[in-house]
Parts: structure tokens; C-alpha cells; sequence
């Protein structure tokens, strides 16, 4: 992992890359599983298609929120109006895995069905594989194949949110947080974490008893936020409010564009990226030294037996 | 976590409502450790390959009861000529042992019958695959 070889040597890639170009979504699906595997293959599409991927305007748009919120449900009706203007739609959608197993079910693609056969529009199933902020280390890579392939919009959804799972802000340009009904009172939404990352909220199944209400709350706190922030409400199963979240969208991209924080945020993934390499390194190098985790064990075990006398 | 994980898509083509079977399945194979996509109810032959290629899956596993196994097969293997996109179909459902027979010449590596423990499933799809899941 740490030599520069391992990262190019795999002349599979390369060849899959220059198809990926060519818009060939096999050789796109295969790319995915690679960087799945081996993240750090990013670098190879960094090395060799900087300015291809660098000179894409594909749009980053990212949703989260809590588990049954009805994200999936929200990015199906999402890319239905994109499809409409004949926009290309590339979407990432995590799912949990086991921390026992590493086995995962991805269930976001059952939202998506209208979309299966329309080869403008790519869904991607990812597991978390370990990683904790609501993404997968490998995220920054297919956004990257996204780009070279030449996606208009690329959609990022989120394993199901809770309340520190963040990373989404490192990789979208416009983050949507979908609320619902009955996720508790105005105190959840003045606590610090997820709160703080929405450029736009939906309150998402507009239609049940206590959407009002969060309304009202949810305006009341965002008063003391900085940026005037949207929230638009939506019942993604009927498409209602969905042309209006698509307009917000719409907005947010032209604002980043005007005020150019559109580079900022571009500066700040790519940060991140940086970091997760780093990160992944050093986990791997720490995985290798000889007996560490024997070592840690033994400690652990020490501290309990201690405890468990006293 | 790291490395190869086995990707499984458990579909469902056909008109009949019953999914327990799939359902069950794919619980199962999660908790081998594979990456299990579910796409539910009513698929096509066309929407199944199509999200076969998307999720670059391993194998494919129909849960068929509507007795349109014969057909939903050969469509399925035909489309997957056409896209030039090959990985091993597993079949599980009410099959009559007859076409259970045709379905394996066809090209279908296996075929469950009901009451079929998880832990055969797994290790004929790690026989297939050449693997061994890493749990």
C-alpha cells in the first residue's frame, strides 16, 4: 500500500479508465469495484486524467438524513426531473455493513426502479466497509470516474444519518438534509453535527401529522443561522415539492458558482481526499508492525481483569 | 473490511408477490459477509441485467415461483450475450426437478428448492466463485 508500484501497476485499470472515458458503463462498474477494493487507485486516475476530471462541470449533490427519512425515495423523484432536461445522472448510494460480518444489504436501488434501463442514469450500491462518517474511503474515486465519464450531476446518498455522520460535507457541493416527521422536538434540531451541514432542508413525507410543526421549529433555529438556508417540503413518493427542491438546487449551484465557493468546496474535498490516504497509511502501517494488536488485546484484557477484582 | 467482498444481486422478475424466500436469502448471504443488492419485486429480464452490469455483482440469484422460470432464464442469458456481461445465475423457487435439469444444461449454476439451508446457498456460491468468504 505505501510504494507508489502497487498503486500503478494495475494495467487493468488503466485500459478500464480510457473506456470509462468512452462512456462504457461496464467498464465503469468494474473501475468502482477496483477503487472498492483498493481506494488508493484513485491516485492512478488522478495521475493520468487530472485535467479531464478537473475540467468536468459535473455538479456534486449530496442527501442525508436519518434511516427511513426517504432519501432514496427523494433522489428517484430527484432524477426523474434531471432526466427531464436530459441531464446525465450518475448516483452513489451507501448502505451500512456489518462491523461483524463486513457483509452488507443494499437496498437503495429498490427506490430506483424507473430508472434501471434508462442509460442516462447510473446507480451505484456502496457498502460503508467500516468507515464511520456516513460515506466509504473509495467515494472520492468513483467521483472522480463519475467525472471522466462525464456525468452532469452526480448524487451522493448517505447511509441512513444520524447525528456526527458528516463526511457528506467534504464531497458534495450542495448538501440536502431530509427530515421527517416525528424525529423529536426543536432541541434535536438545535444540537450541533448534521444540523449544521444542510445548505437545504426537506421535511420529507409532508403529507403525515407534525410536518408543520417541524416547519415552524426548524425556521425558528435556522434564524440564527449565517446563510439564509431553504427548506422545501416534499412527499418524495408523489413528487410533490420535488420541482421546488430541484429549483433550490438549482440555486444553491448558481450561488456557490457567483460568490465562487464552488472552488472552496472543491479545495475542501480534495483536503479530505488527501486526508483519507494519509489516514488509510497509517492504518496500515499500524496493522502491519508486528503484534500491535496482540499487544492491544493483552492491554485490554489487563484493564478488564482489573476492573472485574476491583 | 479491506478487499475483495463477494457482491451478490438477489432479483425477483416475474409477476408473482412472493418475496419471503428472496428476503430470507439475502439476509443470509449478508451475514456470510457478502454484499447483498435487493431490488425487489417484478423486475425485468432487461432491469436485471442492466443492475447486474451497474453493481459489477459476482452472481446473480432470480427467486422465481410464478413457473416462469424457463422463459425469465433464457431471457435473462440471452440479454447477458447481447451486453457481453457474463457472471453465474443461481435459481431458487418452486422448479419441477424436469427443469430444474434444463435450467442447469441452460447455464444456470444452481438451483434451490424450498427449505434449502443458507449454508448450502453460501458454499455452492463460494464453490462457483472460487472463494471463500472472508468470515
Amino acid at each position: 500500500m505505501s510504494n507508489q508500484t502497487r498503486v500503478c501497476s494495475n494495467n487493468d485499470f488503466f485500459q478500464l479508465l480510457e473506456r470509462v472515458k468512452r462512456k462504457d458503463q461496464i467498464a465503469l462498474a468494474r473501475a468502482i469495484t477496483l477503487l472498492e477494493n483498493e481506494p488508493e487507485n484513485a491516485l492512478s486516475i488522478e495521475e493520468l486524467y487530472a485535467s479531464e476530471v478537473n475540467s468536468t462541470s459535473s455538479y456534486i449533490v449530496g442527501f442525508t438524513g436519518s434511516p427511513g427519512a426517504g432519501k432514496s425515495t427523494l433522489v428517484d423523484s430527484y432524477v426523474s426531473m434531471l432526466r427531464k432536461t436530459g441531464a446525465q445522472v450518475g448516483i452513489i448510494a451507501v448502505d451500512p455493513s456489518s462491523p461483524f460480518t463486513g457483509g452488507a444489504l443494499l437496498g437503495d436501488r429498490i427506490r430506483m426502479k424507473r430508472h434501471f434501463t434508462d442509460d442516462g442514469v447510473f446507480i451505484r450500491s456502496m457498502g460503508s466497509r467500516g468507515c464511520v462518517g456516513g460515506l466509504n474511503d473509495a467515494i472520492f474515486g468513483v467521483i472522480m470516474l463519475y467525472k471522466l465519464y462525464g456525468f452532469d450531476y452526480i448524487i451522493v446518498e448517505t447511509v441512513g444519518a444520524g447525528q456526527s455522520e458528516i463526511d457528506i460535507v467534504y464531497v458534495a457541493d450542495t448538501v440536502v438534509l431530509v427530515l421527517s416527521p416525528g424525529g423529536g422536538d426543536e432541541i434535536q434540531l438545535m444540537k450541533a453535527g448534521i444540523m449544521e451541514i444542510a445548505d437545504i432542508f426537506v421535511i420529507n413525507k409532508a403529507d403525515m401529522d407534525g410536518s408543520d410543526l417541524l416547519k415552524v421549529n426548524l425556521e425558528a433555529v435556522l434564524k440564527f443561522s449565517e446563510q439564509e438556508k431553504s427548506i422545501v417540503l416534499t412527499v418524495a413518493t408523489s413528487g410533490k415539492g420535488v420541482a421546488e427542491l430541484a429549483e433550490k438546487i438549482e440555486s444553491h449551484k448558481f450561488f456557490l458558482k457567483d460568490s465562487g465557493e464552488i472552488e472552496a468546496r472543491r479545495l475542501r474535498r480534495l483536503r479530505k481526499h488527501a486526508e483519507t490516504i494519509i489516514t488509510r497509511r497509517v492504518r496500515t502501517l499500524l496493522d502491519d508492525e508486528k503484534d500491535l494488536n496482540g499487544k492491544v488485546s493483552e492491554f485490554v484484557e489487563r484493564i478488564v481483569s482489573k476492573l472485574c477484582a476491583s | 473490511m479491506e478487499g475483495k467482498k463477494i457482491r451478490v444481486l438477489i432479483a425477483k422478475p416475474g409477476l408473482d408477490g412472493h418475496d419471503r424466500g428472496a428476503k430470507v436469502v439475502a439476509r443470509g448471504l449478508r451475514d456470510a459477509g457478502m454484499e447483498v443488492i435487493y431490488t425487489g419485486l417484478r423486475q425485468t429480464p432487461e432491469e436485471i441485467v442492466k443492475s447486474a452490469i451497474q453493481e459489477d455483482v459476482d452472481i446473480i440469484g432470480l427467486s422465481i415461483l410464478s413457473g416462469a422460470h424457463m422463459s425469465v432464464c433464457k431471457k435473462v442469458l440471452e440479454l447477458m450475450d447481447k451486453y457481453n456481461f457474463h457472471v453465474p445465475i443461481f435459481v431458487g423457487g418452486i422448479i419441477p426437478p424436469d427443469d430444474a435439469e434444463e435450467l442447469m444444461r441452460m447455464g444456470i449454476k444452481a438451483v434451490f428448492g424450498p427449505g434449502t439451508p443458507i449454508a448450502e446457498i453460501v458454499k455452492k456460491i463460494e464453490e462457483v466463485l472460487g472463494v471463500k468468504t472472508n468470515t
